[in-house]
């Protein structure tokens, strides 16, 4: 009578339809992860207020109109919009149980995440070494370094808990203990997405064009 | 010998215990004794500010340490007292109160206790380190990055590692309340304290990013030489007062909300009558929740936002009157034709009804953005948030540490001497602010070192002076009554004939708080089974083996690492040898975060022959 629980109920033969919400602390992680974001979205708001509220005290140095270039953002809008589709594919195989090809997706959904990350670092080196625009040198340099970067220090942060969720799992496969993790990084990476969207549109095309 | 031996493990053992506990009971043991020791700190800060204005021209303190206290007195007052005992009280009690086993993370939740911790005692450790924060609570931007000294950063690192604690908790108690409640335990059926602390929670998440952001754009001026409030490159110091204010309006509200709750379940449970109009109380703290968010402009109204954006903030502020009042009249009602028993929990509820309402009116008054420009910055608005703070959110604690005392520590606290913290204590809040009405009105500035000889000020701060020191005694008979039930008799678990959950289980909770999940067949599910049933609550599940996290030490390292890393960040700008205190804090800090995300825990499981014998225990 008296046996020593072994947490078996974590590594079940046949795998529900929603592994990630199958266990309590699964479904707590789904909603602590949403509400986390609910608490970011206001912190976003808050640096795209002060953005906003600063954007054209150039103090006489480069103004948004001279520094942004619609191509690279381009370019970066797109591997970032990418990788949330791509890890929209890593949860559809995770829910299949097809563990190898949620892997290869997400590892792709990584690899955007590392070239959108490389574009803003050569975007931020070519701001400061051709034009002089530093966090230190306008105000508005202080309010576009401080929200674009505290957006790039997220996909930073991303990538970082992708690399250490692969790792770890790597051989273990999918089970009820590792899928809510899976499902709580791809959502908070969809948020960060959404988040450039709008970087995208308040920052860099009403720079460009506003 | 031996004995003294073993006295001394156990000793040591139990302070392992609690540094590595993730149960909700005991952090919120912690958060009562950490918010405890802080509110004394806070209070000694009080009668120092008071005893300066004891009489015209007094020089008990110099100007400069004068700053200092006000600042810290605030500061340590709202982030570091009141927060973190209410934070505790929601702990001990809402879990039990939904039938849950603990909160959602565990985990989680030892690390906001420790967060609050350490971020509090960095801040405070600016005493000792060449002088503390010294540009008011609000800490805005024009006085701040004036002032000289590393005071202000200290003010910026220990609120940022506390301030991320709490956020912490706030999440950590939507999703508790969310995924976590008993079966039949709807959202309609919780009690009114769970509701306030799951609309204080949402506050919570909503209200702290702006500070965080805020603190940010302190630190990244003040310590990395950016522009945000640098007039002379373009930047703006009203935006500070803008993010301060989303985030302090809404403070207030997550101060004053959970002791809502509070007095709601007093009021039931001594008037032995079911809460008067319970949809409309729910409905009255979200809304009160929605509104704080809409109204943080009336803390600038002189700072000339224009006539039009002063209106709509005024009329904004003065409808919050409307759900707050339905709240008093509801209680009121609470009361009409119940049993009332007078004791000391329900003496404090009595006490805040008028104490609170007088607040809520001078707030109307300073709602009003016209007469604002008379009251701004006087002693009329000290007297306005200390009735408020203190007529509601510590008459609350103190009425809630009565109430719940049994349940949290298994003693129950002395009658008599908690009258006699009451009376000294709410004669002393009047005699204390009454006057600052008076004396602001009379053009009083509030912050000032001095005041004049022969302008009518004398006896209201003497007064004032009196009436703080009465609640100093006030306060250290609670002390005393805590020491003396210590060595009284042991609570029953249902001291006063209780409605709700948490009267169910003995006092104090096992650690496993319900041995089966309880079945809840409606509001005030316990009063239903002593009405109806046999005065037990139906199981809603056969006696199994219970599920129970980990403990864990990481928390209490981690938090070790950002505090460490806190100083890295204060004096980075002396030496940048501190760089490597800043680095390997964190470095440590993220180390830790990663071992924790690595290293599987899958908790444990308490069999259910242990269950079994504990409640044949129970029934002998």
């Amino acid at each position: 009578m008296a046996q020593v629980h072994d947490h078996s109920e974590l590594f079940p033969e046949v795998m529900p339809p929603e592994p990630e919400k199958a266990t309590l602390e699964g479904k707590n992680k789904f909603f602590g992860i949403w509400f986390f974001l609910g608490g970011e979205t206001v912190l976003f708001a808050s640096l795209f207020g002060v953005y906003l509220a600063l954007k054209n005290s150039t103090a006489g140095g480069p103004s948004s109109q001279e520094l942004f270039g619609l191509g690279l953002v381009f370019i970066m809008t797109m591997l970032l919009l990418t990788s949330s589709l791509t890890s929209v594919y890593a949860m559809y195989h995770m829910r299949n149980n097809d563990f190898k090809k949620m892997y290869l997706w997400l590892g792709i959904t990584g690899l955007l995440g590392i070239g959108f990350l490389a574009c803003e670092i050569y975007e931020f080196a070519h701001y400061i070494t051709d034009y002089g625009f530093t966090f230190r040198s306008s105000a508005f340099g202080s309010a576009f370094y401080a929200l674009v970067g505290f957006h790039g220090g997220h996909v930073l942060f991303g990538i970082c808990w992708l690399t250490t969720l692969l790792i770890r799992n790597a051989k273990r496969g999918l089970n009820l203990y590792n899928a809510p993790k899976f499902n709580t990084f791809s959502i908070y990476w969809h948020f960060i997405d959404v988040v450039w969207v709008f970087i995208f549109s308040v920052v860099y095309l009403m720079g460009k064009v506003g | 010998m031996a004995t003294t031996a073993a006295a001394k493990r156990s000793f040591w053992e139990f302070i392992w215990d609690y540094l590595t506990t993730v149960d909700h009971k005991k952090i919120a043991h912690l958060y009562l004794a950490g918010g405890g020791f802080f509110f004394i700190l806070g209070g000694i800060e009080a009668l120092i500010i008071r005893i300066q204005l004891i009489k015209p021209e007094n020089d008990f303190i110099s100007a400069g340490f004068y700053n200092e206290m006000i600042t810290m007195h605030g500061t340590t007052m709202i982030f570091l007292a009141a927060m973190p005992i209410i934070v505790g009280l929601m702990n001990a009690i809402m879990p039990l109160q939904i039938g849950a086993r603990d909160v959602a993370f565990p985990f989680l939740n030892a690390l906001s206790f420790w967060l609050f911790f350490f971020g509090g005692l960095l801040l405070n450790l600016s005493f000792l380190f060449g002088g503390a924060p010294d540009a008011g609570w609000t800490s805005y931007a024009s006085l701040s990055m004036d002032s000289s000294g590393h005071g202000i950063d200290y003010y910026i690192a220990g609120l940022q590692i506390a301030g991320a604690g709490t956020l912490m908790t706030g999440i950590n108690f939507i999703a508790t309340i969310v995924t976590m409640r008993a079966p039949g335990m709807t959202y309609m059926r919780m009690p009114l304290f769970t509701w306030t602390t799951f609309v204080t929670s949402v506050l919570i998440l909503f209200a702290f990013p702006p500070l965080t952001i805020n603190l940010f754009l302190l630190m990244f001026d003040r310590m990395f030489g950016t522009a945000f409030f640098n007039v002379a490159l373009g930047g703006n110091q009203v935006i500070y007062q803008h993010l301060f204010w989303i985030f302090g309006h809404p403070e207030v509200y997550i101060l004053i909300l959970p002791m809502f709750g509070v007095f709601s379940e007093i009021f039931a449970t001594f008037s032995r009558k079911r809460l008067f109009g319970y949809t409309a109380m729910v409905f009255a703290t979200m809304l009160i929740a929605f509104l704080g968010f809409m109204v943080w402009a009336h803390h600038m109204f002189t700072v000339g936002l224009g006539p039009v954006a002063n209106a709509i903030f005024a009329v904004g502020t003065m409808a919050i009157a409307v759900p707050t009042g339905i709240k008093i009249f509801n209680w009121l009602l609470t009361m009409w034709g119940g049993q009332v028993t007078i004791n000391s929990a329900m003496l404090w509820a009595l006490g805040f009804i008028p104490t609170f309402t007088i607040g809520g009116m001078t707030g109307v008054m300073l709602g009003s953005n016209v007469a604002d420009y008379q009251y701004h910055d006087s002693y009329f608005v000290v007297g306005h948030f200390h009735y408020v703070i203190v007529g509601g959110s510590v008459f609350g604690i103190f009425a809630a540490l009565h109430y719940w005392w049994p349940k949290m520590f298994g003693r129950v606290l002395n009658e008599t001497l908690g009258k006699l913290t009451f009376w000294p204590f709410f004669i002393g809040v009047h005699l204390t602010f009454f006057v600052q009405h008076l004396l602001g009105l009379m053009g009083m500035p509030r912050r000032y070192w001095v005041f004049l000889e022969d302008q009518s000020l004398d006896l209201g701060n003497l007064i004032s002076t009196i009436g703080a020191f009465l609640m100093g005694v006030g306060a250290i008979i609670f002390v005393i009554n805590i020491i003396v039930s210590a060595f009284g008799e042991k609570a029953a678990a249902d001291p006063w004939d209780g409605r709700t959950l948490e009267w169910a289980v003995s006092s104090p909770a096992p650690y496993y708080n319900f041995a089966q999940l309880p079945l809840v067949r409606g509001l005030d599910p316990l009063w239903i089974e002593k009405m109806e049933g046999n005065g037990k609550i139906p199981a809603a599940e056969p006696l199994g083996d219970v599920h129970m996290p980990n403990g864990s030490i990481i928390p209490f390292l981690m938090s070790i690492g950002f505090f460490i890393s806190g100083f890295g960040f204060i004096y980075q700008t002396d030496n940048v040898y501190w760089y490597l205190a800043l680095y390997g804090g964190l470095a440590f800090s993220i180390a830790l975060m990663i071992i924790r995300s690595v290293k599987d825990d899958y908790g444990y499981y308490i069999p259910k022959e242990e269950l079994e014998k504990a409640l044949e225990g129970e029934a002998k």
